[in-house]
């Protein structure tokens, strides 16, 4: 048994469909079921969002292995069980899940007014997917969360979505899952060698260097895919502009970390020699996602393809930590991500708090809003600056990291990362001078209102989190430390027999 | 000579004559009632196949192993699934006559003979049994022109199979100068007896056999088929038939011509990637529902004849898993379908399926069930399907052909989930008519069956196993 005693991981990743099963039983006229489904979805995800936090006290910070391990055999003959556990690398990611899922359901309690049953049904599908995802300690049981948050969130996005919801949704499933599928092989293969699909017992595979190219080529398409790096990237503007609001935000808040967890989970530790050569080739793919998508955000007229391009650019400093392998790098990547997962959720609630009032995006129907929505504009200014990598926010403490950890590797990749967060300041401060300052002009802005409580509600807990992330910073990075030293450690040493072989080695 | 070895064949046939005679001799209207014998017979089949013993009779003709009786079960299996299904509609429409169950009574005798043959005599006549019932049943509905025509194509096209699979048995025979699986297998041991001749005689059992599991380059008959037949002919088609067949080529190519591996290798590669590529690609245009199935239908195979070509065990434990899979997902597809009907004119087209979602929620979600378990997404059955499939190729190093699988499935995935589309995002159309309680049951099984196979699958993977073993490939 675990350090709670039960078995918590299962329970938090199978208690929302349990949620789902009461809002299936739900009878009546469409009001009250929605209504019933609305509340049943929010106690389901609050109950799972208090065990979380069962699971945040009880983590041991200091054991740099895995915890709470359960395994219950499944395909045995195989090689295959069930099993779970979280180690620091994903015990945070766990817990960015059950902290926004129940924040989504919040923020689409007035928005959503159609088949609210179903929506309420594909959240929490969703969240035992995400939850259940970060988890797996078993390859293909991994796998099949992976792909298994495609069909909820293909719902989500052609139900719920915008006009041109259907391509969005389209694009999306067919984008993923082309990756994913390169990277069933690659399991396959690696099943194969060690005979298991056992996370632990990969990590402890050695697998032959020209089959780590393979393997690792396979890897990328798949997590490439999911973060997204430049140039499979363009399923990302067309599904966040389309999907409801809160699906922008479980998107750009835990679907982009997928891509980045897998990195971090499998390719980097499994795969040390063909992460090393392919390291120079990752850096420039985030490289250019980094300033080429600031550049194109800088020229968007819609309010959300601009923070998803945003995305794409801070999630290629995510990449740029990873593949440095030494601790700032991977430590800072994995503070951004957590960073980036509340400040783009947070982002993304703001577009659509203004979007439930006036129905547009479109930035240069807005302006001066500050005069009639002011606490808006205070909660608008602070996740601008967050995501900009305000000091004292939490955006600053992953990228400085990440670029500490740059430095180390290469004075270029470094200054052309940090270009980055020069353009992400010209066009986050354009946005928000667009959106909040100058004159109020148009007269449907004219009777607009500020923030409900309802409002104030989902978003308190991200102002919180934002600002002691960034004054507080090591009671995050304290949870992956050991973690993090360990697989930095475990690297190198993988690495040593081929110091002259790889292109890149980090000092 | 242990005669009790083909007693569940003995039996099914006699029963065959008496729901035959039972509905010879009532004058009231026996279709409902001869369905349900039937399908008590197959039951009653069913626990005589699951309860006998193994072993070779009839001077090697017929055997029965773990492989016959994983497939019987299936096909068993499938071909009640096909009565209930035809239970409904054959009501409603101008095919209510007792002739209809017993029809598929015998086809099933054939399919459980031609998964026991191990004699090309027997086998021939297993697939002809089969053939010959099929071909009517296709043109049941005999005052449609489509059906007639359906029937008729499918006869005309399914004897020049027979004859190519006769003239290949022919060849093999007068080669080698043996017919049984076993003495083929020993004769061809020797690579000395491995002549031309015998290999033109392989690549035509193929091809005969190719045709029956319609494959790419012998597929033109299925979608036609499929379109014209009346739906529940084609649900049956598009299951029993198809296990029954693809256990067939299995065995054949395994047991009697394994030491030929790599002389039918390289054909069964190609007729995979060509069927892949054709159920991926002709299936984006179609709007007949049908049709769809028929063109998904090839791709399935295709990714079954993965398995084989790996020609491993593990290869044949994919190919038996997926069949599994595929008859539980395609027999809930095709209920759904013929629940698409309105003020008693059954639809075909896929946007007839507009906004299903909102009329008839639960009837929507087993349809999204289905089409996600055949895209290959997971936790549904379809995806361990093709895990176990492409576990056989990786471990048989066939890189081209996994890569061009999981691209291939890609693909599909769009038709498939834009058929969730239609049903989900597009605005309402009609209601349909009240769905009988016979096609819900079939739905409500295979839905369920299909989304919680990831729950339990040691014992069916064991069990399929176990089957693909006593093929010592």
């Amino acid at each position: 048994m675990n350090a709670a005693g039960f078995p918590l991981l299962s329970l938090l990743t199978w208690l929302p469909l349990v949620g789902c099963a009461i809002i299936l039983t739900v009878r009546g006229d469409e009001a009250t079921v929605a209504a019933n489904a609305r509340w049943t979805a929010l106690w389901t995800s609050l109950v799972v969002l208090v065990l979380s936090l069962v699971l945040w006290v009880s983590f041991d910070p200091s054991d740099a292995d895995f915890q709470f391990v359960e395994s219950a055999g499944w395909l045995p003959q195989w090689g295959i069980a069930y099993k779970m556990g979280v180690d620091g690398i994903s015990v945070l990611f766990v817990l960015l899940s059950t902290v926004l899922t129940p924040l989504c359901i919040l923020a689409s309690w007035e928005a959503i007014t159609v088949r609210v049953r179903e929506y309420m049904l594909a959240f929490l599908v969703l969240e035992t997917m995400m939850v259940g995802m970060f988890c797996a300690l078993d390859f293909l049981v991994f796998y099949m969360f992976f792909e298994g948050v495609l069909i909820p969130m293909y719902f989500i996005i052609g139900v719920w979505g915008g006009p041109r919801r259907v391509y969005a949704a389209i694009k999306f499933f067919l984008y993923t899952l082309a990756g994913s599928v390169l990277m069933l092989l690659a399991l396959l293969l690696m099943w194969h060698v060690a005979g298991t699909t056992d996370v632990p017992t990969l990590l402890h595979t050695p697998f032959p260097p020209a089959m780590q190219t393979w393997l690792f080529l396979a890897f990328l398409a798949s997590f490439a895919v999911k973060v997204p790096m430049w140039p499979v990237h363009t399923w990302l503007p067309d599904a966040h502009v389309e999907a409801p609001t809160a699906g922008s935000v479980i998107l750009a808040g835990v679907l982009l970390k997928m891509g980045a967890y897998g990195f971090l989970r499998f390719s980097v530790p499994m795969l040390p020699a063909a992460s090393a050569s392919f390291a120079p080739l990752i850096f420039a793919l985030s490289v250019t996602a980094v300033i080429y998508t600031s550049y194109v955000a800088l020229a968007q007229q819609d309010m959300k393809k601009l923070i998803a391009y945003s995305s794409v650019a801070h999630m290629g400093l995510v990449t740029i930590g990873i593949f440095t392998f030494n601790i700032q790098g991977i430590s800072g990547a994995l503070f951004q991500m957590l960073s980036h997962g509340v400040v783009s959720a947070a982002l993304f609630l703001c577009a659509g708090v203004v979007y439930d009032r006036i129905h547009t995006r479109e930035i240069a129907r807005y302006g001066g809003l500050a005069d009639r929505m002011p606490g808006y504009a205070f909660l608008f200014m602070l996740f601008t600056l967050a995501s900009v990598g305000l000091p004292g926010t939490s955006g600053f403490v992953g990228e400085f990291l990440v670029l500490v950890g740059a430095f180390k590797v290469n004075f270029w990749l470094a200054l052309l990362g940090s270009l980055g967060m020069i353009l992400g300041v010209a066009y986050m401060l354009y946005l928000y001078r667009r959106i909040i300052f100058g004159a109020l002009t148009r007269p449907e802005l004219r009777r607009i209102l500020d923030l409900s409580p309802r409002e104030w509600a989902v978003f308190a807990p991200l102002v919180a989190l934002t600002l002691w992330m960034g004054v507080y910073p090591s009671s995050f990075t304290g949870f992956w430390d050991a973690t993090v030293g360990a697989m930095v450690e475990r690297h190198q040493a993988a690495l040593q027999p081929a110091v002259t072989l790889a292109g890149v080695l980090p000092r | 000579m242990n005669w009790t070895l083909a007693l569940p064949e003995i039996v099914l046939t006699c029963c065959g004559m008496a729901i035959l005679l039972i509905g010879v001799l009532q004058q009231r209207d026996t279709f409902h009632f001869c369905s349900m014998l039937t399908v008590g017979a197959f039951m009653l089949t069913a626990e005589l196949v699951a309860t006998g013993s193994a072993g070779a009779g009839y001077n090697g003709l017929f055997t029965v192993d773990t492989f016959s009786v994983f497939s019987k079960l299936l096909v068993l299996v499938a071909a009640t699934l096909g009565i209930i299904l035809s239970l409904d509609y054959n009501e409603h429409s101008n095919m209510r006559r007792f002739e209809f169950p017993v029809l598929i009574l015998y086809a099933t005798v054939g399919m459980l003979v031609m998964v026991s043959a191990t004699n090309l005599m027997s086998l021939y006549l297993g697939v002809e049994l089969l053939s010959l019932a099929v071909y009517v049943l296709a043109a049941f509905a005999r005052d449609e022109l489509r059906s007639s025509e359906a029937g008729l194509k499918y006869f005309v096209l399914g004897s020049l199979a027979s004859g190519l699979l006769l003239y290949g048995v022919s060849l093999v025979y007068g080669f080698s100068g043996t017919m049984e699986f076993g003495k083929l297998a020993q004769t061809l041991s020797d690579p000395a007896h491995g002549s031309p001749g015998l290999i033109v005689g392989l690549v035509f059992v193929i091809a005969g056999l190719a045709f029956k599991i319609s494959a790419v380059p012998f597929h033109m008959w299925t979608p036609d088929v499929y379109e014209g037949a009346p739906t529940p002919v084609t649900a049956f088609l598009a299951t029993a038939p198809k296990v029954a067949a693809v256990a067939l080529l299995v065995r054949v190519m395994a047991s009697p011509f394994g030491h030929l591996l790599a002389q039918w290798q390289q054909v069964i590669i190609l007729v995979s990637i060509l069927s892949m590529l054709l159920g991926a690609l002709a299936a984006i245009g179609q709007r007949n529902i049908k049709r769809l199935m028929a063109y998904s239908s090839i791709g399935h195979v295709g990714y079954m004849l993965i398995g084989l070509a790996a020609g491993t065990q593990a290869g044949l434990r994919g190919v038996l898993i997926y069949l599994l899979t595929y008859v539980f997902m395609n027999a809930g597809a095709f209920a759904c379908i013929l629940a698409m009907r309105r003020r008693g004119r059954m639809l075909e087209q896929i946007s007839d399926l507009g906004g299903l979602a909102r009329t008839d929620p639960g009837l929507a979600l087993a349809f999204a069930v289905f089409m996600f378990s055949m895209a290959g997404i997971p936790p549904f059955a379809g995806f361990f399907g093709k895990y176990f499939i492409f576990t056989a190729a990786v471990q048989s190093g066939l890189w081209t052909l996994a890569v061009i699988g999981v691209l291939t499935s890609v693909v599909s995935a769009f038709y498939y989930i834009r058929i969730i589309k239609v049903i989900y995002f597009d605005p309402a159309e009609a209601e349909f008519d009240q769905r009988p309680a016979s096609i819900s049951v079939v739905a409500a099984a295979g839905a369920l069956f299909t989304t919680f196979f990831f729950l339990i699958p040691a014992p069916f993977v064991a069990a399929a196993e176990a089957a693909a073993k006593v093929l010592n490939l």
